[in-house]
């Protein structure tokens, strides 16, 4: 399982990384091993509003579907619409082309409640 | 043997069935409002029947092999039902017809909701609704409109074992409930513990598969409809395992409120790949004036001593309708049709033998497949399909494997909460030759897992197809024929 | 009777197997006191005495393929050709369950990937499900399908008056537990046009007929337009009758987003309301929140094509109590009929049999209209269903047509007043292939001899 040490991470296996005033917000290695080959990813609309620890899309395999939650809140800026016709790009660069929505956030407090490379890495530890 | 579509088979300028010619004059036609091109096939009928016939050579069915699909009730679908359905007096009724002149369909129509009635222990039957899930949703809209009526408003609550079918939440939410899941205990059953804690002034009802997905009756249903109507709750009665039990109990009797009940399962109507099914509901006393509508009841007014004249009638506070006109009356026909040759007895023997045979075929099995819940089963049991001595081979080898040896498979990956679930539901219509095979199969298929895991990965073997790819078919959904 | 192979010897063996004595130790769990009550049910009959009472019962009713009907409003009496019954009575078929194991359910699927097929370009849409239930669920479908497009934040849901009467029960039936509203349908002297005004940012989806349940054709194109001039985002459903699409334009080509309707003139008989068919289609934008089961077409191991249900995320089995729907089947057989109908029409007999409705029904307006007392309401054109006002009471016209016009039974038209208040004394008078010539002047000389006495 790789982990990104610049990134902040959700128990519910999304990470977040700051890149200038955005954060930027994907699923996991861990989470898309678990999934399985990802057939679809439902994305919000740029300018939709999300809110920390919300759902704001989901992910599907052919067996499964899971929300994807909001590491913070804020406006969402960009999203990937690559994943649109090649969602596998989850699976194959979780961490970079496999991003999924950019955030303006609106509480810059929430980033410190997320957890770190190394909590998030228990937690994955702990579930197995 | 691939078979082209039906299009692929088309030739330009090719008639088919032929409608007669026009014998009125010619209207204008509202040019404006018509369209260019009709992009339908063109083929002649022989093709047609080839084509269907082909197609048809690429099933598996119950008149073909054993086909023990967990849940499903997958028993024989006796031939007199289908030409009762097919009678012209039935299938060339229209359903807005004055009521006068249909007074034999309305007649089997309210028959069989006594019927239903009697088996299920209730004191009224809606035959409205398509499907099992769609006799839940009704089923579900009675309970939340009853506590509305009674003006109890904050009621906005579901609990659902974690056995249960995934249609119960579905439904639920559908009718703007919350779900709360409940779990199982130890033996399968509900855990009462864990009821006892949410069974609050919040609860609408309780959804209750019993037998549950596991094939095993719970053993609390008493403590269980207790707790429910303890907290002002209704406990709602899933059907679907109906085949274990009719004859042998009623629900109704048990403090079930309102139950849906399957006729393309516990009533031989045929499954017709996928529908048309039919869920009838039934409902204890205070439930009756909620019943989806119009259902059929006697006129005495219009009735003469020994004639009773049918009519159809909408109840005072009915949830409304839930589909269009009265039901799926062919379907109706056909479970008329079997309740009344087998009768009271011939019904409780069905549900025995339905018993007997899934109890057998576990006791051919339990010392090779593991057995996560060791009891007596109903009408079917749950393995893993998932070996010690084979951790490669998963329930879906398993299934795959077993089509090569020319019967269907269990349902597999239900219910959830067993590890690699094969959930097997033989019927009562298989002989002990038929389960027999199946069982040797099994057991041959158990050794194969270890001497040759991968005859298992790669079957099946000689299907029209192999082993398909869902995720191509997801990523980028082909879903129709492209011209 | 009882479909039971077992001998005694059999049934002892596997007793033995279980290790048990006696079938009723396999019952100890069911509560005692509840244990083999008495049903009280009929005696059982053979299949020869059950037949015979069927025959009876069967004989009992009217039977409209062999009556002139001039009944419609909702389901049609079309011919059904021999080919559809001859491949729905297939085992293969109707003993088959929902297609879960796709290498022994190619049949079904591939059958499914043709329906689909048809559907869409009857309907001139991208994309259709396996079907639903029948038009009415599928109309509650179309509503559930707009409410998830939009995330369940539009709240607004426009039925137009002139939609299917049990349509509009159905879908307030289905969403009495949501949070949403129906609106439209408040006066039902309106027109779809009078109440697409009401459409706004929070509207979520406008449902209209086509033709409309009075039979007429109400200007779609300028329908849709006028929903997108009001808000762009709003979708369009649009009920349609199938057998029309032979003729005019579909849905689709004046970009309605969602096309469905009742598939029972395809090929399925009157069967005293059900089963039937709901075909539902939509476009490619907002297929991965519709209801109900999809086929798609892929490859296997070896690279050969073959069919699978697919985009089961949106389903109940996975997402519980967050799926689109909580349907887990369709109407399989049914789905089946309607496909061997149209190949069996095909692309110029269903042309024709969609031209001999319109012919037909316009031939009994004209002669209908010629009548003392009757008036045909013309204000819009008409596919094969049409509004008569008439001298008397429908009930009472349809009572005579039945009963004592010169021994004929005639099965009369719908009385609209039943639905449509202010419609009192308006018959809705379909007309199809299957009335012929003589019938339909029978029809208009019968109602022309309905009593002056009994005239209003």
């Amino acid at each position: 399982m790789a982990i990104d040490m610049q990134a902040r991470y959700l128990k519910s296996h999304e990470w977040a990384r700051q890149e200038e005033d955005e954060i930027i917000v994907g699923i996991s290695d861990h989470a898309q091993e678990q999934l399985g080959d990802i057939v679809y990813v439902e994305l919000p609309e740029v300018g939709d509003e999300v809110a920390q620890g919300e759902a704001f899309g989901s992910v599907e395999s052919v067996k499964a579907a899971s929300d994807i939650y909001a590491p913070v809140s804020g406006v969402v800026t960009a999203v990937n619409e690559e994943l649109e016709d090649a969602p596998e790009l989850v699976n194959q660069d979780p961490y970079g082309k496999g991003w999924m929505i950019k955030i303006e956030p609106s509480d810059p407090e929430e980033w410190d409640a997320l957890l770190t490379p190394e909590a998030y890495e228990k937690v994955v530890e702990e579930e197995a | 043997m691939k078979e082209p579509l039906i299009y692929e088979l088309s030739v330009t300028g090719r008639e088919g069935v032929k409608p007669p010619a026009l014998d009125v004059p010619e209207s204008d036609l509202p040019q404006e409002l018509l369209r260019d091109d009709l992009p339908l096939p063109e083929v002649s009928e022989v093709d047609v029947i080839r084509h269907f016939h082909h197609l048809s050579h690429k099933n598996f069915s119950v008149d073909s092999v054993m086909y023990p699909l967990g849940s499903c009730t997958m028993k024989y679908n006796p031939k007199v039902n289908e030409v009762a359905a097919r009678l012209p007096g039935f299938t060339g009724i229209h359903p807005m017809q004055d009521e006068e002149t249909v007074q034999g369909a309305l007649y089997i129509m309210h028959t069989l909701q006594e019927d239903i009635k009697a088996i299920g222990g209730f004191a009224g039957v809606t035959l409205q609704p398509a499907a099992g899930a769609h006799g839940e949703l009704t089923g579900v809209l009675i309970m939340r409109k009853y506590h509305l009526d009674r003006g109890d408003t904050k009621r906005d609550t579901i609990l659902i074992p974690d056995s249960a079918h995934g249609t119960n939440p579905a439904s639920s939410s559908m009718s703007g409930l919350h779900v709360v899941q409940l779990p199982s205990d130890a033996r399968g059953n509900v855990d009462l513990d864990e009821l006892r804690k949410v069974a609050n002034d919040r609860v609408v009802g309780l959804m209750l598969t019993n037998p549950n997905t596991l094939g095993l009756f719970d053993e609390h249903v008493e403590e269980i409809a207790e707790i429910v109507h303890g907290c002002g709750g209704l406990l709602y009665g899933d059907g679907a395992n109906m085949n274990a039990l009719m004859g042998i109990m009623r629900p109704g009797d048990l403090g079930i409120d309102v139950m849906h009940f399957n006729l393309h399962k516990t009533f031989s109507t045929p499954h017709g790949g996928g529908g048309p099914g039919s869920g009838p509901v039934g409902v204890a006393e205070h439930l009756v004036d909620f019943l989806p509508g119009p259902i059929v009841t006697i006129d005495p007014a219009l009735s003469e001593e020994e004639l009773p004249y049918y009519t159809l009638k909408m109840p005072a506070k009915s949830i409304g309708r839930v589909k269009s006109f009265w039901g799926h009356f062919g379907v109706i026909v056909r479970a008329y049709t079997y309740i009344h040759m087998l009768g009271t007895a011939g019904l409780r023997r069905a549900a025995e033998h339905a018993v007997l045979n899934a109890n057998y075929m576990l006791s051919r099995l339990r010392d090779v497949y593991p057995l996560p819940y060791d009891r007596i089963c109903k009408h079917e049991f749950v393995l893993e399909g998932h070996l010690p001595d084979a951790p490669d081979v998963h329930a879906l080898d398993i299934a795959k494997r077993l089509i090569d040896y020319g019967v269907h498979p269990p349902t597999n990956y239900f219910p959830l909460i067993v590890h690699e679930a094969l959930m097997i539901e033989p019927t009562e219509t298989e002989s002990k030759q038929a389960m027999d095979y199946y069982c040797d199969v099994l057991l041959k298929i158990a050794e194969e897992a270890k001497t040759d895991p991968q005859l298992l990965h790669d079957a099946p073997h000689e299907t029209p197809v192999r082993r398909l790819d869902e995720v191509k078919a997801a990523r980028k959904p082909h879903l129709r024929y492209e011209h | 009777m009882v479909y039971l192979p077992h001998t005694d010897e059999e049934r002892q063996q596997m007793l033995q197997a279980i290790g048990v004595k006696q079938i009723a130790d396999l019952f100890q769990d069911v509560p005692e006191k509840a244990r083999y009550p008495e049903l009280g049910l009929a005696h059982p009959l053979s299949e020869m005495e059950i037949m015979q009472e069927l025959q009876f019962l069967a004989d009992a009713n009217l039977n409209a393929y062999t009556t002139p009907t001039f009944l419609g409003a909702g389901a049609y009496r079309h011919w059904v050709p021999s080919v559809v019954d001859d491949v729905i009575s297939r085992g293969e078929f109707y003993t088959a369950y929902t297609p879960y194991q796709p290498e022994v359910s190619q049949g079904t699927l591939q059958a499914i990937f043709e329906y689909q097929s048809m559907i869409c370009d009857l309907t001139g849409m991208e994309v259709a499900n396996a079907s639903h239930y029948d038009g009415a669920t599928a109309a509650a479908e179309a509503v559930i399908h707009a409410y998830n497009v939009f995330r369940k934040k539009r709240h607004k849901f426009i039925i137009s008056p002139t939609l299917n009467p049990q349509y509009r029960e159905v879908i307030r039936t289905y969403t009495q537990g949501m949070n949403l509203e129906i609106v439209g349908d408040e006066d039902l002297t309106a027109s779809a046009a009078d109440v697409i005004d009401q459409v706004d940012g929070d509207t979520a989806c406008v449902i209209l007929q086509y033709p409309n349940f009075l039979g007429q054709l109400e200007d779609l194109g300028d329908l849709i337009a006028r929903v997108r001039a009001k808000d762009k985002k709003t979708l369009v459903a649009v009920a349609v009758n199938p057998i029309s699409l032979g003729l005019l334009k579909p849905p689709g080509d004046y970009g309605a987003d969602i096309v469905f309707g009742e598939g029972q003139p395809l090929g399925l008989g009157l069967n005293f309301g059900g089963p039937y068919l709901g075909f539902y289609a939509t476009t490619k934008k907002y297929m991965r929140q519709i209801a109900g089961r999809v086929v798609g077409q892929t490859n296997d191991v070896d690279g050969e094509i073959g069919y699978v249900l697919t985009l089961t995320t949106r389903e109940q089995h996975i997402r519980r109590e967050k799926a689109t729907s909580n349907i887990c089947s369709n109407q399989g057989l049914m789905a089946l009929a309607a496909t061997v109908y149209m190949s069996a029409l095909g692309k110029q007999g269903l042309h024709k049999v969609a031209a001999l409705n319109y012919h037909k029904a316009h031939y009994a307006a004209d002669l209908i209209d010629q009548l003392d007392g009757y008036t045909v309401l013309r204000e819009r054109p008409f596919f094969n269903e049409f509004i008569v006002r008439c001298p008397g009471t429908v009930a009472e016209i349809n009572h005579f047509l039945l009963n004592t016009f010169e021994e004929h039974e005639i099965i009369g038209g719908y009385d609209l007043g039943q639905t449509y208040p202010h419609l009192e004394n308006h018959m809705l008078i379909a007309v199809t292939e299957m009335n012929s010539r003589h019938e339909i002047e029978t029809l208009a000389e019968a109602l022309a001899e309905f009593p002056e006495e009994d005239r209003l």
